[in-house]
């Protein structure tokens, strides 16, 4: 199967093969970093410009190294060094940056929809690298991929998600992939954090972290953004990590095989305590080694078109 | 002088009449509805085939002069309501500055008459500024032309204060017309809340931020025993409230608009900015109680809360983009095409929503109706011919719509107003 | 369009032994040498060649795979981008003799993308390239060590290897537009 979309707006919409397609090519890709030379020409002279409205060292890291080990140019574009902050629309931005002639566009924005938005205007390539609370889709790639070298497949599969729900991204990445892929998810928080109607997205809802972590293969644990407790959506961080923090005592509850994720950046001792951080069970920090290698896939398969020269 | 109007089926909701009959106009005012009329040297206008109703008015337009001639200005507004279909509007006074006295008042009007035949019918604020403290000067407003009054694109807040309004502006015969949002529920939402929205990622306004304010406004109509008017209701718990108001007997009227009758919150899937509007596009079931509400009349009128906005503001990322559409050149069509149509509401009920409820509540005893004496103001429309809007057709300066290259069955043929006749272009 | 093969089971089979021969010769036995087949078809080759060796020399030579997708030169954006196979070069090339393995050499373009590629893995002492087939065509300055077979073709033929591996069958087939004749070596 070949990849056949222009854009990658988010995970809604993808076919289980696309999923696997860029997981697969993704494995391809880790075998790079491996090598004494860590750097492929397969991108060279497109130009990638990193488009970020929002702050984020790490995503816009992982995709840069991705971007640089692929021999792409970059651009790299920020809400505060921009004309953005001089008003300059959205569109107009892109419009101008359109005639340094990018072969696609990495943007992280505020605003859910922006890639929608901006399509109509780019003749690039735009990855999502998240927009607002709606998709975040290189990330619920990375987390399935560390999910797969761990679990083999989705099938089955227990997921529990928890945290900030609402406002999470990742969320809704996450429970199109697994859901995509076979897997059974379960999201819990409280109920401030916990978004009517998310039911109908396919998952199952809950606010007692004890009873839903019960046998989860998988658990996967949001970041709790200290604003949150200033807006009046929950008490107090401490009351938070003593309902929703993940402990070692807590983790006992899951599969004896349960893996514990997390995107990051971590918040410790709020929902996550160290111990569990660093703990056996977790696979953190193999998430944040296969960023780079999904986003690598990810590039490759929308920038990277061509004629397979190995077929003859 | 004389324009008759000749074997139109003539539907006028306020007598009850449905039948093909010959309208005689002499200097701008009914003289006489019957069988086979004749008149010497009359202008003749052949409606043979064609619906014959009293003028329609939209009680609830955006003109947004003075002050944002860039989204619309009287003139443009005043042309799409034409071609729309409509021989008056009501036009909301949220510009700037907001129209809070008998300048700003008498300016529209003056530029209106300069402008276009359409009648205007200016709705003055609330409170001064729209801020919701101070009552404006309701008859110093009046006197000026003011025909209603509203905060409209905003609540008023405090209780005590549209208690007030209420009470005032009743002694003076006005109509308070209420936005009804609770803005700190509704808090930084842009699209309903529901399925939609937890899939998009959207913050949502749920219904009961259209709910609560509804149910305070009519303990207040109790209260102070004054009529209040509910902007756009958009929910079946606002329609409900609304219809048990009535039953009691209440001097509580509403509204409701094309758009909340036809689109849901589905339209919000691909972020067009044109599906972005407050109240919100709600889900099936309340598009469904619009509908009901409709029918029964528990909703009495059709607005279309024409609401433009330039390109720029528009094509802009969906949780910043200005609220509204605009929308007096699709709302005849859509109302005949979603609803007479389909059997959903009767062709009486249709025009009696466009023409003689806006008439009533707003006091305008000469119009909404067809009748010797009545002003000659009439909409002539086809349910057979097609509309299909395009970007040129369009006579607003904006054209934020999500209607267009829409197909639907009926369409405006001519106006007239005040013995002229106007043909749609 | 007429399709003819030009070898068969057998003639692969032999044409590959004759390959392993050569190399034993050439590389002395072959200590510290090593077999890299270009995906797809070279690397099922590089397999069969080093089974043949492990035969005649008893000798075990270890064998890569070769991913030259990312190494292309192709740099259009029409298409989709080519399915990876993967490198997979489990030994230190420092210092070896890589031997190249490919089906068919026609432009010579895949041999400089997987020059390209394989110097990325390290610096061998030496590369040497093997085909099963040499058409023709070149459009780079590039020569096969080894070959099994050189076959006269015209430009806009279709020369295929067909592997059990892939395809269910050996055989090796050349499709022209007109006749065969002037194809035959």
């Amino acid at each position: 199967m070949n990849w056949r979309h222009k854009h990658l707006l988010g995970i809604e919409g993808l076919a289980p093969e696309e999923i696997t397609l860029i997981l697969d090519t993704a494995e391809k890709m880790a075998e790079v970093a491996t090598r004494p030379v860590k750097k492929v020409p397969a991108l060279r002279a497109k130009l990638v410009v990193n488009l970020f409205f929002e702050n984020s060292t790490r995503t816009r890291s992982s995709f840069e190294i991705a971007e640089k080990r692929l021999s792409a140019d970059t651009l790299n574009f920020s809400a505060s060094t921009s004309s953005v902050s001089k008003g300059e629309s959205l569109v107009d931005t892109i419009l101008n940056v359109e005639r340094m002639m990018p072969d696609c566009y990495v943007m992280r924005h505020p605003s859910p929809g922006v890639g929608q938005l901006i399509s109509g205007f780019t003749k690039a390539s735009i990855v999502n690298a998240g927009d607002g609370a709606h998709e975040h889709p290189t990330q619920a790639l990375l987390d399935a991929m560390t999910i797969r070298q761990r679990k083999g497949s989705f099938k089955g599969l227990r997921v529990l998600i928890a945290g900030d729900i609402a406002h999470s991204r990742v969320v809704r990445s996450n429970i199109h992939l697994l859901n995509t892929m076979g897997a059974e998810v379960t999201v819990c928080g409280p109920a401030t954090l916990l978004p009517p109607h998310i039911e109908s997205l396919g998952v199952k809802a809950s606010t007692a972290f004890e009873e839903a972590i019960r046998g989860k293969d998988v658990v996967m644990m949001l970041r709790i953004q200290l604003e949150r407790q200033t807006r009046g959506l929950f008490p107090s961080l401490m009351e938070y990590y003593q309902r929703y923090g993940l402990t070692e005592e807590r983790l006992k509850l899951a599969d004896k095989d349960v893996i514990v994720m997390h995107p990051g950046p971590m918040n410790r001792g709020v929902e996550i305590a160290s111990e569990v951080a660093d703990g056996p069970y977790s696979v953190i920090l193999d998430q944040v080694e296969n960023g780079v290698s999904v986003r690598m896939a990810v590039l490759y398969l929308l920038l990277g078109g061509g004629e397979d020269v190995s077929a003859h | 002088m004389y324009l008759l109007i000749k074997n139109g089926r003539v539907v006028d909701p306020s007598s009850g009449t449905d039948e093909t009959l010959d309208v005689l106009i002499k200097d701008g005012r009914v003289e006489a509805v019957d069988k086979k009329l004749e008149a010497k040297g009359a202008e003749i206008l052949d409606a043979t085939g064609l619906i014959v109703a009293p003028g329609f008015i939209d009680m609830h337009v955006h003109l947004r002069e003075p002050g944002y001639e860039r989204k619309e200005t009287i003139a443009t507004g005043l042309a799409a309501a034409l071609a729309g279909g409509f021989t008056g509007v009501c036009c909301m006074p949220n510009t700037d500055p907001v129209n809070d006295s008998a300048s700003v008042t008498r300016f529209i009007l003056d530029r209106a008459k300069a402008a276009s035949p359409v009648h205007v019918y200016p709705i003055g604020a609330i409170t001064k500024e729209s801020k919701g403290e101070e009552l404006a000067p309701y008859a110093e407003l009046r006197e000026a032309g003011a025909r209603a009054l509203s905060d409209d694109g905003k609540p008023v807040v405090k209780a005590s204060v549209m208690r007030r309004a209420m009470e005032y502006a009743g002694s003076l015969g006005l109509l308070v017309i209420d936005h009804c949002e609770d803005t700190d529920l509704a808090g930084e939402g842009s699209m309903h809340e529901g399925t939609v929205s937890v899939r998009l990622g959207l913050k949502g306004i749920p219904a009961e931020a259209e709910i609560i304010p509804i149910r305070r406004d009519i303990s207040l109509a109790r209260l102070t025993g004054q009529r209040v008017h509910i902007a756009h209701v958009s929910t079946r718990l606002g329609v409900e409230a609304i219809r048990a108001a009535k039953k009691k007997r209440l001097p509580v009227s509403a509204e409701a608009t094309p758009h909340h009758f036809t689109l849901t919150d589905e339209a919000v899937l691909g972020f067009d900015t044109n599906a972005k509007m407050n109240p919100p596009l709600r889900g099936k079931d309340d598009v469904e109680a619009v509908i009901e509400g409709l029918a029964d009349g528990t909703l009495d009128a059709i607005v279309t809360d024409h609401a433009p906005h330039a390109y720029e503001e528009k094509m802009v990322e969906f949780d910043r983009a200005p609220n509204g559409i605009i929308g007096l050149q699709t709302a005849v069509p859509l109302a005949l095409d979603r609803l007479v149509k389909t059997d959903r509401i009767s062709l009486k009920r249709m025009v009696d929503a466009f023409s003689c409820a806006p008439a009533r509540l707003l006091g305008l005893t000469d119009k909404g109706r067809i009748a010797p004496g009545a002003e000659a103001d009439f909409t002539l429309f086809s349910l057979r011919k097609q509309t299909c809007l395009k970007a040129e057709d369009i006579q607003s300066l904006s054209k934020n719509t999500p209607f267009l290259g829409m197909k639907l069955k009926g369409a405006v043929v001519a106006v007239v107003i005040a013995g002229r006749v106007y043909p749609a272009r | 369009m007429k399709r003819k093969t030009i070898l068969d089971a057998a003639g692969i089979q032999r044409t590959l032994g004759r390959l392993a021969l050569e190399l034993a010769e050439r590389l002395q036995g072959c200590q510290g040498a090593a077999l890299i087949g270009i995906h797809r078809r070279g690397v099922p080759l590089a397999r069969r060649i080093a089974d043949k060796l492990n035969e005649v020399e008893k000798v075990q030579v270890p064998v890569g795979s070769l991913d030259i997708n990312l190494y292309r030169d192709d740099f259009s954006s029409a298409g989709t981008a080519p399915v990876l196979r993967g490198t997979q070069v489990d030994f230190d090339i420092e210092g070896r003799t890589v031997v190249l393995v490919d089906d068919v050499l026609f432009t010579g373009r895949t041999i400089r993308a997987a020059l390209d590629a394989l110097v990325d893995l390290g610096r061998p002492a030496r590369v040497q390239l093997a085909v099963l087939v040499d058409r023709g065509h070149r459009e780079l300055p590039i020569q096969a060590d080894y070959v099994g077979l050189s076959l006269n073709t015209r430009r806009e033929d279709h020369v295929e290897l067909h592997l059990t591996e892939f395809d269910g069958e050996d055989a090796l087939l050349l499709e022209t537009q007109i006749t065969a004749k002037e194809g035959r070596p």
